[in-house]
């Protein structure tokens, strides 16, 4: 095939593949009842199983390639934001399941590349958020203030550097759960960051846009969410890229043998403290900064936002999405936020139905939901 | 009296952890959950006797105390069945998800379908309130009888795994699996059984944690899960003696916290958990510690 052909090709795939995905979100988003909820549903079940039967979506997204399906899949992303420009409780959906998604993608790095169980991710989130809310009141430029939210996750998370290096298994986990409770029993009786009324925030300030006021731009009323909504698309693609060029390169050869055999990696030369705190590290620095623009999206931050619970939730989307895969997680993410909001009556009982639902998966299949791919030598198959 | 008292019931959720470790080599994370659901359900055999019209604080206690237990036992032999025996074989990280997912779900259960869950419950009190003051000590009675309750409970656990069939059966499977099985032990049999005691001890200890305060929570079963799992870490998981000891290690630094730094009284459970994060740090394996050699 000619490579303009092939060029051609790979636009056509891709688009396709963002388009089908946009209207299935579309029609989620924009249904009002709760038994228009179920048919999108079902019928995003029936698209999706059945091109995966068929082998029509893999072939798709093969003959796309990874980097047109992520590209195509924000412009459709950015396209649903122009339809519900002017709807700030779809948008703020939007974001937080976008959020959400970034800091499973932290997560990922840690539990499903190197190995290191992290229970307290709803932690870190709140560590972002708080580093947010203390900074986001001074002269500091926001882009900055939302690095240092993720450079103080990583540097909070570093506290549990040695306590995870000296253990494995499920004492590390207990580790992670400990300071999850530690950090929210913290903030709940330290006066300086609110108690547990918790900190107001001010909204994002970037590039002299402040993004919490609604603006019209040429007679079309767009609401600030809008822009936050676009602000989470491009730092989920930051976080996606970021991840996918850890994991393509030889790290995440290193960090592959970290995690499937400690005693073979050391054997081979690979430095196992190194990759567990670099994952770790980098895997907190995501989290702390999606949890920074959340907090500023929201302009308010509570102890009761960063349970225990809401860690195991985002490992539960992470299981749930099928450990290691970056497509599942996403799907994960999106329902796991978005279903309870859209279907009230469950909103009440969305942390029993996850917990029953891990439970169920790890049960009934072991393996996770959706089977983990290989690593292929050489990327030979990809030609 | 306060530093006794917790230290007994660490004691006896550490031996919970023990003995699942020590027959399966899991760790139920559920346990503390367990624990909740315990109180929970000796609070819900108290008010159905007094629906019933029982006002004797004796019997009260009696069924309280056999409702939770034994109902707990059950739910503990299913968690068992349903969370750890099937994974058995399968990473650990997939026990540890499912019985913290499992422990979630009851949670979850108790705030949703208890009359009134998610607001901290008020125990009755059912033991003798009467105290003796000796100087600056004041002595209750009731703690007292929960002390020796506790400590008779421990006691039986011990002549239990030592001096019975059943025991040895335990202690057999906890040292090698495969040899036990050829010699005719119920391997199923003994593992469920393990894990009916182990939540009846701490159903035990929701009950006595429910007296003592005279408040429960749905969410403080967590609490004391994670403070008993590093309480028998600490002593050595498998260890019977060490659980004990762990246990009331625990509670000594955990009184001893609050008397050196009485400022900080707010910050009693931050302090707790950081006491947990550091002595896992500082012996992984516990005080007594068997040695971690990998064979390759």
């Amino acid at each position: 095939m000619r490579p303009a052909q092939a060029g051609a090709r790979a636009a056509l795939s891709a688009a396709a593949i963002a388009a089908v995905a946009a209207l299935l979100l579309y029609g989620f988003l924009a249904a009002e009842s709760e038994k228009t909820v179920g048919l999108v549903l079902a019928g995003a079940v029936v698209v999706v199983a059945g091109g995966l039967r068929s082998k029509v979506l893999p072939r798709l997204v093969r003959a796309a390639g990874e980097r047109a399906v992520m590209s195509a899949l924000a412009i459709a992303a950015v396209a649903l934001i122009g339809v519900f420009h002017d709807d700030p409780f779809v948008l703020l959906l939007m974001a937080r399941a976008l959020l959400v998604l970034v800091a499973c993608l932290g997560l990922h790095v840690q539990l499903a590349d190197a190995g290191v169980p992290n229970f307290a991710g709803a932690a870190f989130f709140g560590v972002g958020g708080y580093t947010a809310a203390v900074l986001g009141h001074g002269a500091t430029p926001h882009l900055l203030v939302l690095l240092a939210s993720g450079a103080v996750a990583a540097a909070v998370g570093s506290l549990l550097l040695l306590p995870l290096l000296r253990t494995r298994g499920h004492y590390a986990a207990l580790i992670t759960i400990a300071f999850g409770l530690l950090f929210r029993t913290f903030l709940e009786v330290n006066e300086t960051l609110g108690g547990p009324q918790g900190l107001k925030l001010g909204g994002l300030r970037l590039l002299g846009l402040s993004f919490n006021d609604d603006r019209e731009i040429h007679g079309v009323e767009i609401s600030g969410y809008a822009f936050y909504c676009l602000a989470a698309v491009a730092l989920a693609l930051v976080a996606v890229w970021l991840v996918r060029s850890v994991e393509s390169s030889w790290i995440g050869v290193a960090l592959d043998a970290v995690r499937l055999d400690e005693t073979a990696a050391a054997c081979f030369g690979i430095s196992i403290g190194r990759w567990k705190i670099a994952a770790f590290t980098l895997g907190n620095a995501i989290i702390g900064v999606a949890g920074g623009l959340s907090a500023m999206m929201v302009g308010f931050i509570a102890p009761n936002n960063f349970t225990f619970q809401e860690s195991l939730v985002l490992v539960s989307i992470l299981l749930l999405g099928g450990l290691g895969n970056l497509a599942g997680l996403a799907v994960a993410a999106l329902i796991v936020i978005w279903l309870p909001e859209k279907l009230q009556p469950i909103q009440e009982y969305r942390y029993l139905l996850f917990s029953v639902l891990v439970v169920l998966v790890l049960v009934l299949r072991p393996a996770g939901l959706i089977r983990r791919i290989a690593r292929r030598p050489f990327g030979s198959l990809a030609a | 009296m306060n530093g006794v008292m917790l230290g007994l019931m660490y004691a006896l959720v550490a031996l919970g952890f023990t003995l699942f470790f020590g027959v399966l080599d899991v760790v139920q994370f559920a346990h503390g959950d367990v624990l909740t659901a315990g109180a929970f359900v000796g609070l819900a055999a108290y008010a159905a006797l007094l629906h019933a019209g029982v006002q004797a604080a004796v019997p009260q206690l009696i069924v309280v105390v056999l409702a939770a237990t034994f109902s707990m036992a059950i739910l503990g032999a299913v968690l068992g069945r349903v969370l750890v025996l099937p994974l058995k074989g399968a990473p650990a990280l997939n026990t540890l998800l499912a019985t913290l997912m499992g422990g979630t779900a009851l949670r979850e259960c108790i705030r949703l379908f208890y009359p009134g869950g998610s607001q901290p419950q008020r125990f009755p009190a059912l033991l003798p309130t009467a105290s003796w003051s000796m100087g600056r000590f004041n002595l209750r009675v009731d703690n007292l009888l929960m002390l020796l309750a506790g400590v008779v409970l421990v006691l039986g656990l011990s002549l239990l795994l030592r001096r019975t069939r059943l025991g040895l059966a335990i202690r057999a499977v906890a040292q090698d699996e495969e040899t036990a099985r050829t010699m005719g032990i119920d391997f199923r049999r003994v593992v469920l059984l393990t894990f009916a005691i182990g939540s009846a001890l701490a159903a035990f200890a929701g009950v006595m944690n429910g007296l003592y305060y005279n408040e429960i929570n749905f969410g403080s079963g967590l609490l004391l899960g994670v403070i008993g799992f590093s309480a028998a870490v600490l002593g050595g998981l498998g260890s019977f003696t060490g659980a004990v000891l762990g246990g009331f290690l625990f509670a000594g630094l955990q009184t001893l916290g609050a008397v050196v730094m009485p400022f900080a009284s707010a910050y009693k459970d931050v302090f707790a958990f950081a006491v947990v994060i550091l002595l896992m740090t500082w012996k992984p394996t516990g005080l007594i510690g068997e040695e971690l050699g990998e064979r390759v």
